[in-house]
Formats: C-alpha cells, sequence, structure tokens
C-alpha cells in the first residue's frame, strides 16, 4: 500500500548515528482543525509514515439517533459539521422524505438551495481562511473572510433563530417562513459577495508564498481519488468532474444553470484544491442569483403528518455538502425511531488518503494538506 | 436521481448470489464477495468504480407484525420472523458512468461476523471497514489495518449492537428520565 | 509570475487598501460592539417590568429579535399561575432531543381565570446546561404554551444551583414576549385567533346546521300539527291558526348564539 516506517532505510552518515524521530501532532495542535491527532514518523524533515488517530470527538451520535425519533436527531445533525448545518439538514431530510412520499412545495425546494448555496460560500470562504492560516497567514485573510461570514451567518439568524445550529428543515419543506424583506437583505449580501471575492482573489491568487508552497504539495492522483471514495472540491481538484447537484439533480437543482469547476490534469495539489474552492464560489452566487429571481410565494411545508412513521423500507440520500458527499443512510422498521441510522462523513472518508499525500512530503507541508483536506472534527468522529 | 444500475446481469454471471427485492439489494454471499466486487469495479457495463458509504447492521431475532390484505380483501395480521444477522452493506455508483446505486449486502451471523474485506477493490472502504469493526465488531478478513478507530484501543465491547449494554457511569442529573428516572427514585445514583 | 514578488506587493495593496478605508468608510469607522444596539424600543421599557425580567429584557436587547436561546413558558396577563398555558401534557417532554425537561403534573384540575379548569404543571424543569436551544418543544406544543427565550446572561458559578431552570423562572408574561420576538409573537398570537375563530366559526355553523335541521322539524311538526288541526277544524265551523302561527315564530326570534342543546330542547318540548 504506501510505504511503512520500518521497511525505510535511513542514510547513515559516516560517523552519525541517526533514527526515525516520532512525533505526535495533536489532539490539541491548532492546525489539526479540532481534537486530531497524527502520529508521524520523521527522517529530519521528511514525512516517513503518518497514522491518523481518530475519536476524541466521538459521542456515538449514530446509536443516539437509533434511540429517539425521527424528528429528534434533526438538531444532532447540525452538530455533524457545525459550519454546514443547513446541508446537514438537508442530506437528513432528503434520506426520510425517500421513506415516505412527501410532495416538497415549490418555495420551500428554493429556499433549501439558496441556504445551502449560502452555507456553501461560509464554508469556502472561511476554509480558504484557515487554509492560508495553516500557511503561515495569521489573522489577515482568515478575517477578512470572517467579515463576509458574519453578514450569511446573520441571515441565517433572521431565517431560523440561530447562526449556526440552525436546525431549519423539516421532512417535506421547512420549519417557519423567512421573515419580510429577508429576501432583499440575501439579495444585498449576494451582490455584495462578488466585489468581496475580486479582493480576495487578489489578495491570495498570486501570491507567490502561496504558489511556492502549495503547488506540487500534497499530490493525488485521479485513480486513487475515486478508488478512496474521495468526494466534493478535492475529488474535483484531481481533475473527475463529478459534482451529486448535477448527477444526482436532488431537489430542483435541474433548474440552474452553473457549471462545475474541476482541474485538468490528472493530478491534484493543494494549489488545485484552493483554486476549485474560489471558483466554486462563483457558480455558488450565479445559483444565488437564480434562485431569488425565481422565487415564489407560497406555502413552505408539505403534506407530512404529524408522526412520522415510514414503513418498512430503507433509503439513502446524499447531497453535495461544501466538504463533499454528505449521505444518511436509514432503514425504518415500521416504527417511529430508525433501526439503523448512519453517517456517511466526507471529511472522514477523505481523511483516507491523508497517509498517502503526506509521505515524502515536509513536516510542515502535512499540516497544509491537511488543512485543504478542510475536516471539521464533529463530522469524523461522530 | 442518478440512474439506477440494473442487477440482473450480476444474477446471471454469479449464481449465488441473491437478490433481495424488498430492500433492493444484492446479497452477496461472504467467500465470493471480492470476486463479485472485483467484477462489478471492472465490468465494462458497470464500472461501479466508487464506493460511496459501507455500513453494518446488526439484526437480533425479531417478530414483525405485518398487516396484509389477503384475497377477499379483509386485512391479516401476519407475523413474521427476522433472524438474527449481521449485514455489512456497501453503496456502489459509477463515477464514470454517472450511475448509481447498487446496494450490496455481505450476510454474516452474529455469534462470530466475519466478512470479507473490500478495501483491495475499494480504497474508500479502509476507514469504514475499520469503524464497522469497533463498532459493531464485524472481522474483516483481509483488512490492513484492523484496530479500532473511533473508541479507544482498551475499550470493551461493541457500542452500536443492538444488545449492547452501557456500563453503568451516569452521574447525578436533575432532569432524569427512563431508567435513570428509575435509579433516581430507588436512590442507587452516584451523587 | 512575472516579476518576482508582484504577486505579494498586489496582496499588500489590497490590505492597505482595508486599512485606509477603515478611516473613511462610514460602516467600518466606530465599532459597534453590538450590531443590533440601534434598537431603540426596548431598553427604556424595561423599567415597567418586574425586577428579573426588566433585567432579562434589558439583556436581550443586544440579540436581534430571531435569536432564540432557551425555551420559556408562556402566560397570559395576570396572575402568572392563573393564567399560564401549560397544562403538563408531558408531548415537549418526551419529544426533547437532549432529554432535559422534568414536568411532574398537578394531581388536580386547577381553575384558570377566563378558561376551564386545567391540570398545570407542578414541576417543571429545564437543564439548560443540557439543553441544545433546538426549539423542537415550542414546535410540538399544541397549546403554544413553550417558546423560546433570547436572554443569554446566564452563567453561574455552580453546575446544579442556577442552570436548573425551575417553573417560577421559566413562566414569563406573553407582553414579554412580543418584546423580545415582536415578529414572532404577533403571528403566533394571529394564527391562535384564526384557530380559535375557525373553531367558533365551525361551531357556529354545526350550531346554525342543528337549529336548521331542529327548525325544519319543528317546521314540519307544525304544519303537521296546522293540518291536522285544520282537519279538525274543518269540521267546526270556526278555523282557529293561531297555535301553528305561534309555534313557527318561536324558533326564528330566538337569539342566534344559543347553547348546542336548546333547539333540541325545544323540539322535545314541543
Amino acid at each position: 500500500m504506501t510505504v511503512a516506517a520500518p521497511n525505510y532505510e535511513l542514510v547513515q552518515q559516516d560517523g552519525l548515528e541517526t533514527s526515525l524521530l516520532e512525533v505526535s501532532m495533536g489532539p490539541h495542535h491548532p492546525s489539526t482543525h479540532g481534537v486530531f491527532r497524527m502520529d508521524v514518523k520523521l527522517d529530519g524533515e521528511t514525512v516517513v509514515d503518518l497514522k491518523p488517530v481518530f475519536g476524541y470527538l466521538h459521542r456515538n451520535h449514530e446509536k443516539l439517533a437509533e434511540n429517539m425519533s425521527y424528528l429528534a436527531s434533526m438538531p444532532f445533525t447540525d452538530r455533524l459539521d457545525y459550519f454546514n448545518s443547513m446541508t446537514n439538514n438537508w442530506a437528513y431530510a432528503l434520506a426520510a422524505e425517500q421513506l415516505v412520499e412527501i410532495e416538497i412545495p415549490e418555495r420551500a425546494e428554493y429556499l433549501r438551495v439558496i441556504m445551502s448555496e449560502l452555507t456553501r460560500l461560509v464554508n469556502h470562504v472561511s476554509l480558504v481562511g484557515f487554509f492560508v492560516n495553516d500557511l503561515g497567514a495569521l489573522g489577515t485573510p482568515l478575517l477578512y473572510a470572517f467579515r463576509e461570514r458574519e453578514k450569511i451567518l446573520d441571515l441565517f439568524e433572521q431565517a431560523s433563530g440561530a447562526r449556526m445550529m440552525c436546525n431549519y428543515f423539516r421532512f417535506g419543506g421547512l420549519r417557519c417562513d423567512v421573515p419580510d424583506g429577508w429576501l432583499d437583505r440575501t439579495r444585498e449580501v449576494v451582490d455584495r459577495f462578488p466585489k468581496f471575492l475580486d479582493e480576495y482573489e487578489k489578495l491570495l491568487c498570486e501570491n507567490e508564498i502561496i504558489l511556492s508552497r502549495t503547488q506540487g504539495v500534497g499530490n493525488l492522483s485521479k485513480e486513487l481519488a475515486i478508488s478512496a471514495g474521495i468526494t466534493g472540491p478535492m475529488l474535483r481538484a484531481s481533475g473527475v468532474n463529478y459534482d451529486i447537484r448535477k448527477v444526482d439533480n436532488y431537489g430542483i437543482y435541474e433548474r440552474f444553470k452553473f457549471r462545475v469547476p474541476y482541474s485538468e490534469g490528472d493530478v491534484g495539489d493543494c494549489y488545485d484544491r484552493f483554486m476549485v474552492r474560489m471558483l466554486e464560489m462563483r457558480e455558488s452566487i450565479g445559483i444565488l442569483r437564480q434562485a431569488l429571481d425565481g422565487i415564489e410565494n407560497g406555502p413552505i411545508m408539505g403534506n407530512a403528518g404529524k408522526v412520522f412513521k415510514p414503513q418498512k423500507s430503507e433509503a439513502y440520500g446524499r447531497v453535495e455538502a461544501p466538504k463533499g458527499e454528505l449521505g444518511f443512510y436509514l432503514v425504518a422498521d415500521g416504527t417511529t425511531q430508525p433501526y439503523r441510522y448512519r453517517v456517511r462523513p466526507p471529511s472522514f472518508i477523505n481523511l483516507t488518503v491523508l497517509q498517502d499525500m503526506c509521505i515524502g512530503q515536509q513536516v510542515a507541508d502535512a499540516v497544509i494538506i491537511l488543512g485543504s483536506i478542510d475536516i471539521v472534527l464533529g463530522e469524523v468522529d461522530r | 436521481m442518478s440512474e439506477p444500475v440494473s442487477h440482473e446481469p450480476v444474477l446471471q454471471h454469479f449464481p449465488d448470489v441473491e437478490w433481495d427485492d424488498a430492500f433492493g439489494t444484492l446479497i452477496v454471499p461472504v467467500a465470493k464477495a471480492t470476486e463479485v466486487a472485483t467484477w462489478l469495479r471492472d465490468d465494462e457495463a458497470f464500472r461501479l468504480d466508487y464506493c460511496s458509504n459501507v455500513t453494518g447492521i446488526d439484526y437480533l431475532d425479531r417478530e414483525f407484525k405485518e398487516k396484509v390484505k389477503n384475497e377477499e380483501g379483509k386485512t391479516e395480521t401476519v407475523i413474521h420472523t427476522d433472524p438474527a444477522r449481521m449485514e455489512v452493506v456497501y453503496h456502489l455508483y459509477s463515477m464514470e458512468n454517472r450511475t448509481g446505486p447498487l446496494v450490496m449486502r455481505q450476510r454474516t451471523n452474529r455469534e462470530k461476523p466475519e466478512a470479507q474485506s473490500l478495501t483491495a477493490v475499494w480504497r474508500s472502504c479502509e476507514l469504514q471497514e475499520r469503524e464497522i469493526f469497533d463498532l459493531y465488531g464485524i472481522h474483516f478478513i483481509g483488512h490492513p489495518d484492523q484496530r479500532r478507530i473511533l473508541m479507544w484501543d482498551e475499550f470493551e465491547g461493541h457500542p452500536m449492537r443492538k444488545d449492547y449494554v452501557e456500563p453503568f457511569d451516569y452521574e447525578w442529573e436533575p432532569t432524569p428520565h427512563d431508567e435513570i428516572l428509575e435509579k433516581h427514585q430507588k436512590g442507587t445514583v452516584i451523587f | 509570475m512575472s516579476v518576482l514578488g508582484s504577486g505579494i506587493f498586489k496582496g499588500m495593496a489590497v490590505t492597505l487598501k482595508n486599512f485606509v478605508g477603515s478611516y473613511f468608510d462610514k460602516e467600518r469607522l466606530t465599532t459597534n460592539e453590538y450590531a443590533w444596539q440601534a434598537n431603540d424600543k426596548l431598553p427604556e421599557r424595561a423599567g415597567d417590568y418586574p425586577k428579573e425580567e426588566a433585567e432579562q429584557l434589558s439583556d436581550t436587547t443586544t440579540v436581534t429579535q430571531y435569536s432564540r436561546n432557551f425555551p420559556m413558558l408562556l402566560h397570559d396577563a395576570g396572575e402568572p399561575m392563573d393564567t399560564v398555558r401549560c397544562v403538563a401534557c408531558q408531548i415537549c417532554e418526551r419529544e426533547c432531543p437532549p432529554q432535559c425537561i422534568y414536568i411532574e403534573k398537578s394531581t388536580e384540575k386547577k381553575e384558570r381565570s377566563g378558561n376551564k379548569a386545567q391540570f398545570y404543571p407542578a414541576t417543571f424543569d429545564i437543564d439548560v446546561s443540557v439543553c441544545m436551544s433546538c426549539q423542537i418543544c415550542v414546535e410540538v406544543c399544541p397549546f403554544d404554551a413553550i417558546v423560546m427565550n433570547s436572554q443569554f446572561e446566564l452563567s453561574t458559578p455552580s453546575r446544579f444551583g442556577e442552570l436548573l431552570l425551575r417553573r417560577d423562572d421559566l413562566l414569563k408574561s406573553n407582553d414579554y414576549y412580543y418584546k423580545i420576538h415582536p415578529e414572532e409573537a404577533s403571528a403566533r398570537d394571529k394564527r391562535i385567533a384564526d384557530e380559535k375563530a375557525a373553531k367558533e366559526a365551525k361551531k357556529k355553523a354545526a350550531e346554525a346546521a342543528k337549529k336548521k335541521a331542529a327548525e325544519a322539524k319543528s317546521k314540519s311538526e307544525a304544519e303537521a300539527k296546522a293540518k291536522e288541526e285544520a282537519e279538525a277544524a274543518s269540521k267546526p265551523t270556526e278555523p282557529s291558526d293561531t297555535p301553528p302561527a305561534e309555534s313557527t315564530a318561536t324558533p326564528s326570534t330566538e337569539p342566534p348564539a344559543t347553547p348546542t342543546t336548546e333547539p333540541e330542547k325545544e323540539g322535545s318540548a314541543e
């Protein structure tokens, strides 16, 4: 599979004794985006072996969900990937809606698209900030990003009551309608966003330090990316044109015109992953504009009954979350509680290739590679 | 939704493989799992190169009551027995043809659960099978690195099994429910 | 990469622009500690409330009217326990995802001002150290009795003391609800009024239908009676049409809002 450390041969210098250095990066390392640990074996500055260690934030979300009603799991899905609670809600609602026949009203579908694209902006803009933060650009780009993110979180708060733990989607629609004037405020934010993106690109994309530290670092080949189930911007950076919004056309995505940015080569490096996210934000703005033009008044809740009690069946619903394919697999046994509830977390499965990408790189680059995968530990450990 | 994959050719090619119509899933015998998986990945018509989701399910011996309409139009209660078993479920997609999903299962017993590891076929199974090993205790034959992943190494038992009994480590809480409430009323809760 | 370092200088120009801009851009000139402090409706009105509610009101002025924090129990104007909407049905306790609500139902019903006697929560505890502000209790409540508060300054030195909100801490007036969530409160009250009106209209319609039936019945009875009487009267020479006229007139002069049992009684009386 990969070069294991015991087989690694140290270069012996004359008269000097050398040995591998084992370093435990994390769980409280600022670059690990939470409580994640990498057991790294180093030969000088070069990473020889890397073993990810998970589970510091494990709370067995799946077991909890199997012991409560379907609806009661909805607020817990917010806490998986706490940056993108709206898309988490959508994936869960999508899976549950497959278990029973629910007609989703038009306005709810539009609002779902608007919410999830706003979420994508929030995620990508702050991810880019964190990523350059890992590179050593402390503060400035991240705070510029957070300035914009805050405006979108205000919109979330006005719609759902909470900035991050939105808990906004319901089986068959949404919990409540957006307040008066919300769509105008959203349009204002969306219209100002490209200006910020221009500034942001000017700030980062041509910066020689970023170029030299990210290009050719953390290479991931197309074949490995597909085989390892990598999804989202990371897959597209490796040259695969695969976006679940296009493939599955869930919700009403077939009504919107947008392009899927992906890299041309067969190998993706950290710079590709960074740029794919920058380009994806532009497309999200395009979708948001179309959705804001298309939305009409109407009901926001479908014909869902008071008690959600599906027949014996199973369903797998997946959405293109900002981090990749987020799937929910539900097995219903005819009661009000799911018999099996499974989350397919994108950032957990994207970590499969961390070892392959890091071996042979410098230890400082391992931090960037981890940053470019875009993980959130709430989702990795569940 | 993307185009679903027809399961018929699999049944023709592998007579051992069964099709469960109720859940829409292939049931692959454990011994043949790697062979079927490799064929599904490499066959020109299928090209299921992307294994999205791997998960375990634990079934205890259970009886289901189902109301069925008989020929005369009357509803009858039929009791099904659901045998105890463990399953590993794979959701397969094709990135090349943009089709999917095809659901595939390996079925095994509960006493000594064993399944074929498909990590060699799809790398994405690596961490997910480790997770199933950790939480369900299903042993994957041929897995390169089978250790606990989410629970700590010294942990005993497999928490996602349906018959798993949680250890008694509750603290006092002001709003008790269910079994904690019982213990609370009996006064057996640690303060 | 034309000139080495040109990208860096471009980036630095952006930061310089932002730096200079912060001295000229009106929006960024001053730091507003709480972006929503401009909401001038609340602070001075807080004095009209009981001390504790007033403190909380001034606290909630720093957040938007849309934000939610922990649940509270609503009561209408008047003595809290006389007008509390909660009837201790325990649906929220069952549905609460982190199981942070604890309710004990009263053993006897209690007279409510303006309403019929109902059960009330003898104990109603919310452990806010467990609560995750998901609002599911609000959604499942059939009586609109529990809504979200937006007060957030709850830090205390003890784990089980002040973080366990008791029933009397949770009781808040509907007025207070209007102050912290004006839009939501008016929408909710409108919905309640609509539902009530719809219910009443339905009741009225049912009543009217019943009355109509009773009327038709009494009319047909009266007609039959009149016919009988007419037949009877046809034998004697003097016809008397007073009893049928009287009997048809009685139901129509009745006021519309009669209790449901009355038309039946009347019919049977006849």
